[in-house]
C-alpha cells in the first residue's frame, strides 16, 4: 500500500518536473526579458570569436551573434551573461537550459541537428579546412601537395578528412602528429613539415603566431565544409526565429549599405527595403514579439555582418582572414539572408 | 714528573679545514671523479641558466600595451602586465575590484593573525574565519545586498576563484575528513559501512569525471527550476573529493595512536567525543600535518582542472587571454607567470607545515 502511494507521488512529482521543463523552454524569450539578460554560451577562448579583451570585455564573431539577440530582445546589445562552455559539454549546457543560445563555433552536421533536440538558426562563419606553407616553396593549389610532409593536431576531424581528400587525388602524405595547437605551430615553425593543415579560421589564429608570419601564406583551397552558426533548443519556436532573424538583419543591413554609423541618418532612407529593416515602414519584429526598432538596435549596437567580420577576424583584425566564401552573395560568397518583407 | 696544570688553550683549526676553500675541496672536489662531476653540473646549469636569464630578463620587454612593444627577442611581460588585473580577478567588472580586494584583505589578514604566534585570541579569530568571514566574502564579492551591484560567479575567475576554489575545498574537506575517518573506525555497522562506500567511491573516481558529472549531468536530472550554480556544484564536487583522501590521511595518523591513549581515556570514564577529542585528535592531527598539508597542495594544483568545466581559474583566465586575437603567440609568458603564482602559495605553505611541525615537535626528536 506504501509502496504505491510512494511511486504515485514519485510518478507526479516527475510529470510535474517535466511539464515545469517544457513551459521553463518554451518561454525563452519571457525568461530573458525577466533576467534582463541573454545566457550565451561561447568558447572558452578561440581567436576572433570569443575571448575576453585586455578590459575583460568578450569580443569575437561567435560573440556578435550573443551582443545582436541582446540587442534585439532588450534593447541593450551589453545585457549578456557569457558562459564559457568547452567542445563536450556545449549541448548539454544548452539542453538542460542553463544557456539560451549556443554561439560556439558549432559545425552544422546532420546528427546535431537532427538528434540532439536541437535546431541550427544559421550560419555565421563558412569555415573549412584548408593549408598553410611557406611561401618559399611556390605552391599555389592544394593539388601540388603530392608528397609532402603534413602537420596536424591529434584527434580532430581534420586527421580524417586530410586522408580522404589525398586518397581521393590518388596523392601521397606524410602525416607528423602533434597534440596542441602550440605544439603544432611549433613543429611548423621547426622546419618538421612543409604543410599545416586546420581549419581556416585557425590557420589564421596560428600564423601569426609564427616568428615571421609573412613567410607563410595560406591556400585558397579548402577541402571540407565546415558551417558554423548559432544553436537554440528545439521546441521554442519564436526564440528560433528571434536568433535566426538577428543574424539575417545583420546580412540584409550590410546589403542595404547600412552601417552602425549610419544608420541612425538610414531612419530617413527612401529605399523600401531598409524602411523595412529598420521598422520605418510597417512593425516586422510583431511575430517575434519585438518593437519594430528590433533590426534597428542590433545594426546601431552591434553592425552589420561585413562591420562584425572585418573587425574580429577580417583585415580589421589580427587575423586578416579575407571574406572569401563569406561575402555576401552577390559578392561572389555564399551569404544570404531572406528579405525582411 | 711534569705536570701542567694550566689547560691547553683552543687552537683554531688548522688553516686547510675551514673558510670556502676547504668547503669547496670538501664538499666539490673531493676526489677526481667528484671534481668532474662538479664542472659539469656547473657547465649544465651555465648551459641553462644563462639562456633563462637572458631571456626572462635581460632580452625581455617591460613596458607597453600592445604586441607591437614587444621585441621578441625575449620575454614579453608586456602581455602580463596588460592582463594583470584579469589574472587576478578574472572577468569581475573593474569597477567593482575594490570588493575583491577588501575580501583579498581580510583573507590575508586571517592568514597573517592565525600563523604568527604572539597574536592573541587565536580561537575567536578561527570562529570568525570560519563562520562570519565567508557570509562578509559572499556579500562583498556576490553583491546584491546594501546597493552592492550583483556580480553573478560566470564573472569571476582569476587568482580569486583560484584561492576560493582552494581554501573552500580544504576548510570543507577537513571537518568531513574527520567524521569520515572516525565513522570508518567505528564499530557501528550502519556507519562504517557507509564511510566506507562514500569514502571508497569518491577516491575510486577521477576528479576530471567528478566536475564533468557536476557540470553536465546534473542539470540533466535536475529539475528546470532548480538550477545550481555551476560554482558551486564544482564547489561541492571538489570538497567531496577531497574530503575522501582527507579521510584516509587522517585514518592513517588515528592508526597510529597506541591503543593504550584511548583505553586509559576510557577508563578515565571519559565519552567517545571526550576522548577523541582530547586525547587522541589532537596527537593524531600533529602527526598528519605532512599528509594534511601534502593534500592541501595537490588540491590548490587540482584546482586548476575546473578550466574543463568552464570556469576561469588562473589558468584559464591566461588560456582565455591566450587566445585572444591582439595577444596570440606569448603562451610561454603567461604560462611561465601562471606556473610562478602557483609556486609561491604552494611553497608557502610547504614553509608554513615545516615550521608547524617544528613548533609542535611532531618528530618525538627529543
Amino acid at each position: 500500500m506504501f509502496n504505491k502511494k510512494h511511486l504515485a507521488l514519485l510518478a507526479s512529482a516527475g510529470s510535474l518536473s517535466l511539464a515545469g521543463m517544457a513551459t521553463a523552454q518554451a518561454d525563452t524569450l519571457e525568461d530573458t526579458i525577466e533576467r534582463g539578460a541573454v545566457q550565451c554560451g561561447v568558447s572558452d577562448g578561440l581567436p576572433g570569436f570569443s575571448a575576453p579583451d585586455d578590459d575583460g570585455n568578450w569580443q569575437g564573431l561567435d560573440v556578435d551573434v550573443c551582443r545582436a539577440v541582446a540587442a534585439a530582445v532588450l534593447g541593450d546589445a551589453d545585457a549578456v551573461n557569457y558562459i564559457s562552455l568547452n567542445a563536450v559539454e556545449r549541448f548539454t549546457a544548452l539542453q538542460s537550459g542553463e544557456v539560451d543560445l549556443l554561439s560556439r563555433n558549432t559545425t552544422w552536421t546532420t546528427t546535431r541537428d537532427t538528434t540532439l533536440g536541437l535546431n541550427f538558426t544559421g550560419v555565421n562563419f563558412y569555415d573549412g579546412q584548408g593549408f598553410m606553407v611557406s611561401r618559399d616553396l611556390g605552391i599555389t593549389g592544394a593539388d601540388e601537395l603530392d608528397g609532402a610532409s603534413i602537420c596536424i593536431q591529434s584527434g580532430t576531424t581534420t586527421e580524417l578528412n586530410l586522408a580522404d581528400y589525398f586518397r581521393a587525388n590518388n596523392m601521397e602524405f606524410n602525416p607528423i602528429v602533434f597534440d596542441t595547437s602550440e605544439q603544432t605551430v611549433g613543429g611548423y615553425q621547426a622546419g618538421r613539415c612543409d604543410v599545416l593543415t586546420s581549419d581556416t579560421s585557425q590557420l589564421a589564429a596560428l600564423r601569426i603566431q609564427l616568428d615571421d608570419p609573412e613567410a607563410s601564406m595560406i591556400l585558397s583551397d579548402v577541402i571540407s565544409k565546415e558551417p558554423l552558426g548559432p544553436v537554440v533548443r528545439q521546441g521554442d519556436d519564436l526564440w528560433f526565429n528571434i536568433v535566426k532573424w538577428s543574424l539575417f538583419a545583420m546580412l540584409n543591413a550590410e546589403e542595404y549599405g547600412v552601417t552602425s554609423e549610419n544608420a541612425e541618418e538610414m531612419l530617413n532612407s527612401e529605399n523600401p527595403d531598409v524602411a523595412r529593416l529598420l521598422g520605418q515602414d510597417g512593425n516586422y519584429g510583431e511575430g517575434m514579439q519585438l518593437e519594430a526598432d528590433w533590426a534597428y538596435n542590433i545594426i546601431s549596437q552591434v553592425g552589420n555582418y561585413a562591420e562584425s567580420f572585418e573587425r574580429n577576424v577580417g583585415m580589421d583584425s589580427p587575423l586578416e582572414i579575407e571574406r572569401g566564401v563569406n561575402a555576401l552573395w552577390n559578392d561572389g560568397g555564399f551569404q544570404y539572408a531572406p528579405p525582411i518583407r | 714528573m711534569i705536570h701542567n696544570k694550566e689547560t691547553i688553550p683552543q687552537r683554531p683549526a688548522p688553516k686547510g679545514t675551514i673558510g670556502p676553500v676547504a668547503w669547496l675541496r670538501g664538499n666539490l672536489f673531493n676526489g677526481p671523479i667528484n671534481s668532474v662531476f662538479t664542472l659539469l653540473g656547473l657547465y649544465v646549469l651555465y648551459l641553462l641558466v644563462v639562456p633563462t636569464v637572458q631571456w626572462a630578463f635581460i632580452d625581455a620587454n617591460w613596458v607597453g600595451d600592445s604586441r607591437e612593444d614587444c621585441t621578441r627577442a625575449g620575454a614579453c611581460w608586456v602581455f602580463v602586465n596588460a592582463r594583470f588585473s584579469q589574472f587576478m580577478y578574472g572577468l569581475y567588472p573593474s569597477e567593482e575590484y575594490w570588493r575583491a580586494n577588501i575580501v583579498f584583505a581580510m583573507f590575508a589578514a586571517i592568514i597573517a593573525w592565525m600563523v604568527i604566534p604572539r597574536l592573541p585570541f587565536k580561537r575567536w579569530m578561527a570562529l570568525f574565519a570560519l563562520l562570519i568571514f565567508p557570509v562578509i566574502a559572499y556579500v562583498l564579492l556576490h553583491g546584491g545586498y546594501f546597493d552592492l551591484p550583483r556580480v553573478s560567479t560566470h564573472r569571476w575567475g582569476g587568482l580569486m576563484l583560484t584561492l576560493l576554489l582552494a581554501s573552500v575545498g580544504m576548510i570543507g574537506a577537513l571537518p568531513i575528513g574527520i567524521v569520515l575517518a572516525l565513522g570508518r573506525r567505528s564499530n557501528m555497522p550502519i556507519v562504517k559501512t557507509f564511510c566506507v562506500i562514500f569514502i571508497e567511491f569518491w577516491r575510486g573516481v577521477p576528479l576530471i569525471t567528478i566536475l564533468f558529472m557536476a557540470s553536465v549531468m546534473l542539470p540533466l536530472f535536475l529539475p528546470s527550476e532548480i538550477s545550481v550554480d555551476r560554482l558551486v556544484r564544482a564547489l561541492i564536487g571538489l570538497t567531496l573529493f577531497q574530503s575522501a583522501y582527507m579521510a584516509e590521511v587522517i585514518r592513517g595518523g588515528l592508526q597510529a595512536i597506541p591503543k593504550g591513549q584511548d583505553e586509559a581515556a576510557a577508563a578515565l570514564g571519559m565519552t567517545y567525543w571526550k576522548r577523541m577529542g582530547l586525547i587522541v585528535m589532537p596527537q593524531a592531527l600533529k602527526m598528519m600535518i605532512p599528509g594534511i598539508v601534502n593534500t592541501f597542495i595537490s588540491l590548490f594544483k587540482d584546482t586548476t582542472l575546473v578550466m574543463i568545466i568552464g570556469l576561469f581559474d588562473l589558468l584559464g583566465i591566461v588560456q582565455a587571454a591566450l587566445s585572444d586575437s591582439r595577444w596570440l603567440g606569448f603562451s610561454i609568458e603567461g604560462y611561465v607567470f601562471a606556473a610562478f603564482v602557483f609556486w609561491i602559495f604552494c611553497f608557502s605553505m610547504s614553509r608554513y607545515s615545516q615550521y608547524l611541525e617544528r613548533k609542535l615537535n611532531t618528530g618525538h626528536k627529543h
